[in-house]
């Protein structure tokens, strides 16, 4: 039996019929971790001695048929930049080397009062900025489907854990396609919320009008008991949605019969990789032989987006970096010269180049004389490409969309250009411009065996639907059972 | 369109030391990404509202009651120095 290639649903149902130890399911799991971690490098810090003892309490509450949560037993990998109490948070950036959260994010909290496992934080982009996981301070993460490419980004780190088999499942963040992408790239399923369905109380802020957590999973089933456990309104976000949560596994299967599917001639542009483009066209015929009509719609702000992203994004992030200045927490480069003379060392120090491009792209688009031709032009074309979606959406129930133009690229393929590298999240970025949930799914792979994704955007607080219409999908092919050529883990043998 | 001293300037206005090459490959970069958003120009958003962030909410209050907080002394756990109750930072008036 394969434990590890199991679903968070399969490894948990086996847990509490007592046909394996949670205890079981963590040795067998660091004992992979341990064997591939080196290949793939896709966490910062992992915590086996806590989840075993995690584990074992779980077992206990079994033995006893006491009450359990949604994902008891289930091992979990949190992306770096969501605060965990007592445990090292790093944003993968240097100025964060040694900041121990004196709390725990709203989510994490979730996941424990359900007795989720957590064993370790992932790798990212330094403060999530970035679409390969390159911009990291610690580490290279690989894509475990080819060890030469990059495994997307930000939340490269959570989706490379997921797909390689190194945790059942992940949450991540995205400001700008964080989930979608790499979720694409390395062949799982990435779920990136409504703005405000998810509190993002104690996740390290970027930028704070776009910034959601969401999830990384191996099915879409598991996405759904995810998503239901961090949901729902929280009084520490002010931004959080006070919107009920339904219960998105109830119905799941009900199928598509009467959906209109909007395809978005914008996003079969100029510069989509062949392969990625058959690939959902394929998956559209699938729907249609399923009893969706497929509808031609345009989003025609769509080539402003990319744009628009850089400057609000940036402009946020300028005023979000600004508490780095080795004062309360974090790394202080010396105390020598006056005050001023060490917030600029310690930023200096702290920063890599990718943070402190985007804060200087900032804070150049919200200064004196130049705050009218940036920022608010761009929060006035948000408004437009807001626009775009409100109206197709009068017409079709969802979008369906590639999530990347291009499958994962060859590390270091990309670095020396950054507006190339920004070019990477022009199917995704519009998404969170008006922060409407999208979903990216395994549809497909490319001549050279990478995962393909397929994206599906939805209204405002329609998981559910969105959920409904993956699980179709997902149901009819057998893209999100395949698993990356990495060695078979020893106990999984005979 | 970026010269060196409007990079010296934005570099001032983030507390960051650039050296001279770093601030030769900035100027370059931000230039080119401000080449490229300038296609945000070509339309026209007179009568358009600018959007702060996605949902309609405005003024989220809560009432006015003492609840429990993280201790002076988690906090100050994280500081790179202090004294007492209090962060310690270097001279600040000159």
């Amino acid at each position: 039996m394969k434990h590890l290639e199991l679903t968070s649903l399969q490894i948990k149902e086996k847990i509490l019929s007592k046909e394996i130890q949670a205890v079981d399911v963590i040795k067998h799991l660091f004992e992979w971790i341990k064997e591939t971690e080196p290949n793939v490098q896709a966490y910062i810090t992992t915590t086996e001695e806590e989840s075993l003892r995690k584990a074992e309490e779980i077992d206990k509450k079994v033995k006893n048929n006491e009450r359990v949560g949604l994902l008891a037993g289930i091992p979990i990998a949190i992306k770096d930049n969501i605060c965990t109490k007592n445990l090292l948070t790093t944003c993968a950036s240097q100025i964060l080397k040694n900041f121990i959260p004196p709390y725990d994010a709203f989510v994490i909290n979730r996941l424990k009062e359900e007795d989720a496992i957590i064993i370790g934080k992932t790798n990212l982009d330094e403060f999530a900025m970035g679409s390969s996981t390159e911009n990291s301070s610690y580490k290279e993460t690989r894509n475990p489907w080819d060890l030469e490419r990059v495994p997307g980004g930000s939340s490269g780190g959570s989706a490379a854990a997921v797909a390689s088999n190194l945790a059942f499942m992940a949450l991540g963040s995205e400001t700008g396609g964080s989930i979608r992408q790499p979720a694409a790239m390395c062949g799982v399923v990435g779920v990136k919320p409504t703005y405000g369905r998810v509190s993002r109380y104690g996740l390290i802020a970027f930028g704070s009008s776009l910034d959601q957590i969401g999830t990384l999973t191996k099915d879409i089933k598991d996405a759904a008991v995810l998503l239901q456990v961090i949901s729902g309104h929280d009084a520490c976000d002010s931004t959080s949605a006070p919107v009920p949560v339904p219960d998105y596994l109830h119905g799941i299967d009900s199928g598509i019969n009467g959906l209109k599917i909007g395809i978005p001639k914008e996003y079969f542009a100029d510069g989509l990789n062949t392969d990625i483009q058959k690939a959902i066209k394929d998956a559209l015929g699938i729907y249609e032989k399923l009893g969706a009509e497929i509808i031609d719609i345009s989003l025609p702000h769509t080539e402003y987006a990319v744009a628009t992203y850089y400057l609000v994004a940036t402009a946020e992030a300028s005023s979000n970096l600004a508490r780095y200045d080795g004062v309360r927490y974090g790394l202080r480069a010396g105390s020598e010269g006056g005050i001023v003379s060490m917030y600029c060392r310690t930023r200096s120090e702290g920063f890599g180049n990718e943070v402190k491009r985007r804060v200087m792209l900032g804070n150049y688009a919200l200064s004196a004389g130049y705050y009218d031709a940036y920022y608010l032009k761009a929060s006035k074309v948000r408004t437009l490409i807001k626009n775009d979606f409100d109206a197709a959406f009068e017409k079709v129930d969802c979008i369906i969309c590639p999530t990347s133009p291009v499958p994962a690229f060859k590390i270091g393929e990309r670095t020396n250009n950054p507006l190339e590298m920004y070019l990477t999240d022009v199917y995704t970025i519009p998404a969170n411009l008006a922060g409407i949930p999208g979903i990216s799914i395994p549809c497909g792979f490319s001549r050279e065996g990478l995962p393909i994704g397929m994206q599906i955007l939805g209204r405002y607080f329609e998981e559910k639907r969105l959920l409904q219409i993956a699980h179709t999908f997902e149901a009819e092919t057998n893209f999100h059972l395949k698993t990356p050529p990495l060695k078979d883990p020893r106990w999984c043998r005979g | 369109m970026i010269d060196k001293k409007l990079i010296e300037y934005v570099a001032s206005l983030s507390r960051l030391e650039l050296t001279r090459d770093e601030e030769e490959m900035f100027m370059n970069q931000l230039t080119d990404i401000l080449s490229y958003i300038e296609k945000l120009r070509k339309l026209n958003t007179e009568d358009v509202k600018p959007m702060a962030y996605p949902l309609n909410k405005s003024n989220v209050f809560r009432e006015d009651k003492l609840c429990p907080s993280t201790s002076k002394e988690e906090i100050l756990a994280n500081a790179p120095a202090k004294i007492d109750a209090f962060f310690k930072v270097p001279k600040v008036i000159e």
